[in-house]
């Protein structure tokens, strides 16, 4: 039996609808658990010496002072840890030719990074680690430090690792087409060059972790505040040379993650490499300062890029040359290559074109490394290509929204490869782009802005299509050799009380997993979602899963409890049958009670079948199978990954005597597939949008030219704040994935995707009337001024 | 990060904050509302502090008009400043400053005082005490005395304050009939501190104009002041730009600041005539 989502007025229609999350109660409270929450009997505190300089080598470490601080217990150097714990090397198969030395959880030898790992002092508190830590004095022995991206490969810039012989850690060249002839006989051809800069996912609980090693167990717990912690139980085991079976990793209330709490971090490997040593519970948690130096960065591009269109608008071709510093390691297991990796696949990604060459080099740098941050390259792709677009419109005189008409895949056009030789299972980007115009009411903001323009002020529209990459299969790391399940489970079973528990793979990291688990175990057994609980975290307890990334938590863990409720489902109504002596088929569960399927009479309420099978299982049919648990496993087949498609718009005004931006109004439609809880999905993709917002205007990792990080505070850090965020106003089309019965692919990622381009283009839509134009985010109030020509140095 | 203060003690009076900071052995440092303290203690940047708590001290805190002077207590914190109808009336400047200060919980609890003496070159009532014309009232071992605005603030965080004296209060001429008071800033968020502000005083004797964010300390602009006093707005922006010299940093360059020093004193002359910018 399928569901018939299109009907709202289906039993147990609780797919679709804004349900309330089953956690906020607890959240708003203050009743979640952090990391920092848990108190362990005999808990250590662990604190890092952490390098002060970009490139060093490492001489002598005098650890006096520090041993004589009141309450410090042990320090640990690069080479205790080293004897305990093995490197680890960051390269994935399926991404040829990259490159990474190996690493270690503290430095050894020689440090790479201003805030890279030295020396770890244990202590009874975490003011006394630290103060211990304060007092470390080690030798460095100053290297030059690598820190501009476009110079890493000349010949007289130092090679950061000798022995892997220069500064290239991945190069990839995808070329489709014939884009040379292409640009030769086009119409017009635009080119620029863009820059994104550095930044990092800023998530309000820091990274945390609580190890603790029991020697008469074997066993290692690891309370970790992690989007993945069945890979940080490969990891730990792997590495500190435990039986995999042995390392339990606990995930409990987790305070954001953005992708920065998917990654392998040196600090974190070195607290359970303590506290396997010491036989003692092991905390840390990063302070704000550590965030800034150690969490990844991510968004650090270059680009140099062109667009060939001919004299409709029609795209002939598109050639980009992307430049990324990534540190001085590639992030473990998942590498730093993707972000690159995903700038080639996703450029071009709305439009039905021929011609096509990107190539992405990956440099190694001294700062710190950068990894897979919320929408993973989409900015970056979605900057050059709407930037590409809406110049080349311009160049035309054509309007924004007709050359996009004119270039995107006709909405029947599906299946399709692109260019990318991305594989698109169904996009509704027309239909996504007539949505917007008429929210936006595309005539009328474009009134307003002539309007503006007659009173001195510069308004400005910008529109930015993408796609998003959702729902990946192993064609994402498995296939490289990363022991990370693309695959996920999820088990459901009917207590006594009638109620459901369901354990799932995905993760909570807050964003709401654990209310769209709610809401599709309800719908697919027929209880309440408030009868539902859901169990997320545990590698000892949850099927085997990938956790949260990628946006596949509706997608493939929504999926595995759809069908492992339906199963509960089936078996319960095996039972009842039995019991009423009826025909299963005739059957239904409805709010909590078997039912007849045909006339929603009531026949018996879950607690009484319950109360049969746990405690009078005597009075069932010897040979009634009356295992109400069932256990489901979901991967995608057909497709690598489950694009989805959407179209953002910005509207907004830019002072041009001081070069400050309001922004007045935003929006987005986007096609996620089925939409599970719209308030959720909403939220995401508006939380999305800000951390777009965020890359647009005001965040950027300064560094100076010895590697120096300059602004490692909330203070000198900029995140988007309340009160300079516009009224964002969100819509759905829907094209479910034919993959699953639920029909969902991600939205974690669309706002992030599309908003930046969205700024970029309306800022240049503002200044195009004064000639100028801006490509280097974030667009400060600075290089706006210096892109009108106002600054005079 | 974790502080590591060197010892606290709360002063029941003046006399025993003083007394406090005395026997400190140049260690004493006073902690009135700790917006700017605590924030630098928590990141390592001062340690082994012993911290003189004067916020209980209930005379250091209050606004009482004597005369043609204002007088607000160094204790009073910011939103009390913004909220207090006798500043309103006599010093509008600092009620406009209010509304561009951090945030609400910062301003429940940052004093006027405090951020006098702390002196951040880009914090906004340091340059409106240079703007009106303030007096720093500051008690010592040896008594009490008055300091000039134009001669308390000294470089960055630094000012002509003993490290055994207290500020206690800030006076200031009440606002003459028809004196215009303007603050102007551009902050890249609201509650940041300013890329650059900037406070145009009018009054019958002539303008005052005090610039922040453009160095290491508020500057009185005298020359953009003499520019403006005869009408010459377009000499009063080239006087500004030559008498300031704003440092760089990850916010915004030298020349960016430079220039927004004279948009921001367009606008405020504009506003002072009443016309919009």
């Amino acid at each position: 039996m399928t569901i018939p989502f299109n009907n709202p007025d289906r039993p147990n229609s609780y797919i679709g609808r804004t349900v309330p999350r089953p956690n906020a109660t607890k959240l708003v409270q203050g009743r979640g658990r952090y990391v920092d929450d848990i108190v362990l009997p005999r808990m250590l505190h662990v604190a890092f010496s952490r390098s002060p300089v970009a490139h060093a080598k490492i001489g002598a470490i005098d650890l006096d002072e520090a041993k004589a601080v009141k309450g410090v217990v042990r320090i640990f150097t690069g080479a205790d840890l080293a004897e305990v714990c093995t490197p680890w090397v960051a390269v994935l198969a399926h991404l040829k030719g990259l490159k990474s030395p190996p690493e270690h959880p503290l430095a050894v030898d020689r440090a790479c990074w201003v805030g890279e790992p030295v020396v770890a002092v244990v202590a009874n508190t975490r003011a006394a680690a630290e103060e211990a830590a304060s007092l470390v004095v080690v030798d460095y022995e100053e290297l030059p430090a690598v820190t501009d991206t476009m110079t890493a490969l000349d010949k007289d810039t130092p090679v950061i690792h000798p022995e892997l012989g220069d500064n290239l850690a991945f190069r990839r060249l995808h070329e489709e087409g014939d884009v040379d002839a292409a640009f030769k006989t086009a119409h017009k051809v635009v080119s620029a060059h863009f820059r994104t800069a550095r930044h990092t996912g800023v998530t309000l609980e820091p990274r945390s972790i609580l190890v603790d090693w029991n020697p008469a167990e074997g066993q290692m717990t690891a309370y970790h505040a992690t989007q993945a912690p069945h890979m940080m139980q490969t990891v730990f085991a792997k590495h500190l040379d435990i039986p995999e079976s042995r390392v339990r990793v606990i995930c409990g209330d987790v305070g954001g993650s953005y992708g920065i709490k998917v990654h392998v971090y040196p600090d974190e490997v070195a607290t359970a490499a303590i506290a396997k040593v010491m036989g003692r519970p092991v905390k840390f948690i990063a302070d704000r300062l550590e965030s800034f130096s150690t969490d990844i960065h991510a968004r650090d591009h270059e680009i140099e890029a062109k667009i060939a269109v001919d004299v409709d608008g029609k795209i002939l071709a598109i050639d980009v040359d992307d430049w990324t510093g990534i540190g001085p390691y590639s992030v473990y297991p998942r590498t730093s290559a993707i972000e690159g990796n995903q700038v080639v696949n996703l450029c071009g990604g709305p439009y039905d074109f021929a011609n096509y060459r990107a190539q992405t080099t990956v440099v190694f740098q001294n700062k710190t490394p950068t990894c897979q941050y919320r929408a993973v390259g989409h900015p970056i792709a979605v900057a050059i290509t709407e930037g590409l677009v809406d110049m080349a419109a311009a160049a035309i005189g054509m309007d924004p929204v007709e050359i996009r008409r004119r270039n995107m895949y006709a909405d029947d056009a599906y299946p399709v490869t692109s260019p990318a030789k991305m594989k698109f299972e169904g996009l509704s980007h027309h239909a996504s782009m007539d949505k917007l115009i008429e929210m936006i009411d595309y005539d009328a903001l474009r009134a307003d802005q002539a309007e503006a323009r007659k009173q001195g002020k510069y308004r400005g529209i910008g529109i930015a299509s993408f796609i998003e990459l959702t729902n990946p299969s192993p064609f994402m790391y498995g296939i490289g050799g990363a022991r990370i399940s693309a695959q996920d489970g999820c088990t459901v079973r009917m207590d006594p009380d009638g109620s459901v528990v369901a354990l799932s793979g995905v993760t909570e990291q807050g964003q709401g997993t654990e209310a769209m688990l709610s809401q599709v175990v309800a719908e697919g057994v027929g209880v309440k979602p408030s009868n539902v609980r859901v169990i997320t975290g545990d590698t000892q307890v949850t099927p085997y899963g990938g956790g949260t990334w990628a946006s596949r938590g509706a997608g493939i863990g929504g999926e595995a409890a759809l069908q492992a409720a339906r199963a509960l489902r089936d078996s319960i109504l095996e039972v009842a049958a039995a019991m009423l002596q009826a025909e299963a088929g005739k059957l239904d569960i409805r709010d909590g009670q078997i039912v007849d399927l045909e006339s929603g009479e009531e026949r018996m309420p879950l607690e009484e079948l319950g109360r049969i099978v746990y405690f009078r299982g005597d009075t069932l049919p010897k040979d009634l199978p009356r295992e109400l648990v069932q256990t489901r496993h979901f991967i995608t087949m057909d497709y690598p990954f489950a694009f989805t498609n959407g179209v953002q718009a910005s509207y907004l005004e830019v002072d041009t005597d001081t070069g400050v931006v309001t922004l007045l109004k935003h929006w987005c439609v986007e096609d996620c597939g089925r939409v599970i809880n719209p308030q959720l999905v909403d939220e995401q993709i508006r939380g999305g949008i800000v951390q777009g917002l965020g890359g647009a205007l005001y965040e950027e990792i300064h560094y100076d030219e010895d590697g120096q990080l300059l602004n490692g505070s909330m203070a000198d850090y900029l995140v988007p704040m309340a009160a300079e965020m516009p009224d964002m106003v969100v819509a759905h089309v829907e094209t479910p994935t034919k993959e699953s019965e639920l029909g969902a692919k991600g939205a974690g990622e669309a706002g992030t995707a599309g908003a930046p381009a969205a700024v970029m283009n309306a800022i240049n839509d503002a200044l195009r009337p004064l000639g100028a134009q801006v490509a280097a985010m974030p667009f400060t109030p600075e290089r706006i001024l210096r892109a009108l020509g106002k600054i005079n140095d | 990060m974790k502080a590591s203060a060197g010892g606290y003690a709360r002063a029941e009076s003046v006399r025993h904050a003083l007394d406090l900071l005395a026997g400190s052995e140049g260690q004493g440092r006073v902690l009135a509302g700790g917006q700017s303290l605590v924030a630098a203690m928590n990141m390592r940047l001062s340690v082994g502090d012993l911290l003189v708590d004067i916020s209980k001290i209930s005379e250091l805190s209050g606004v009482a008009v004597e005369g043609d002077i204002l007088r607000i207590g160094a204790l009073t914190r910011h939103a009390q400043v913004g909220a207090d109808a006798q500043i309103k009336t006599h010093a509008p400047l600092l009620t406009a400053a209010v509304s561009h200060i951090a945030h609400a919980a910062i301003r429940n609890r940052g004093t006027i005082g405090g951020a006098l003496a702390h002196a951040d070159p880009a914090a906004e009532f340091p340059a409106c005490a240079l703007a009106l014309g303030a007096t720093m009232h500051a008690e010592g071992p040896s008594g009490t005395r008055g300091i000039a605005a134009d001669e308390f603030f000294e470089d960055v965080f630094t000012t002509s304050l003993s490290e055994d004296e207290i500020l206690t209060s800030i006076t200031m001429p009440i606002a003459e009939q028809g004196e215009v008071q303007i603050l102007e800033e551009v902050a890249r968020r609201s509650g940041d501190y300013a890329l650059v502000g900037l406070c145009l005083i009018k009054r019958a004797v002539g303008h005052r104009i005090a610039v922040f964010s453009v160095g290491p300390r508020p500057i009185l602009a005298t020359n953009a002041m003499a520019a403006l006093d005869q009408g010459d707005v377009d000499a009063a922006v080239e006087a500004l730009s030559n008498e300031i010299d704003p440092p760089s940093d990850t916010q915004a360059s030298s020349a960016y600041r430079r220039h927004l020093a004279g948009v921001l004193l367009r606008r405020a002359v504009c506003r002072m005539k009443g016309e919009t910018a």
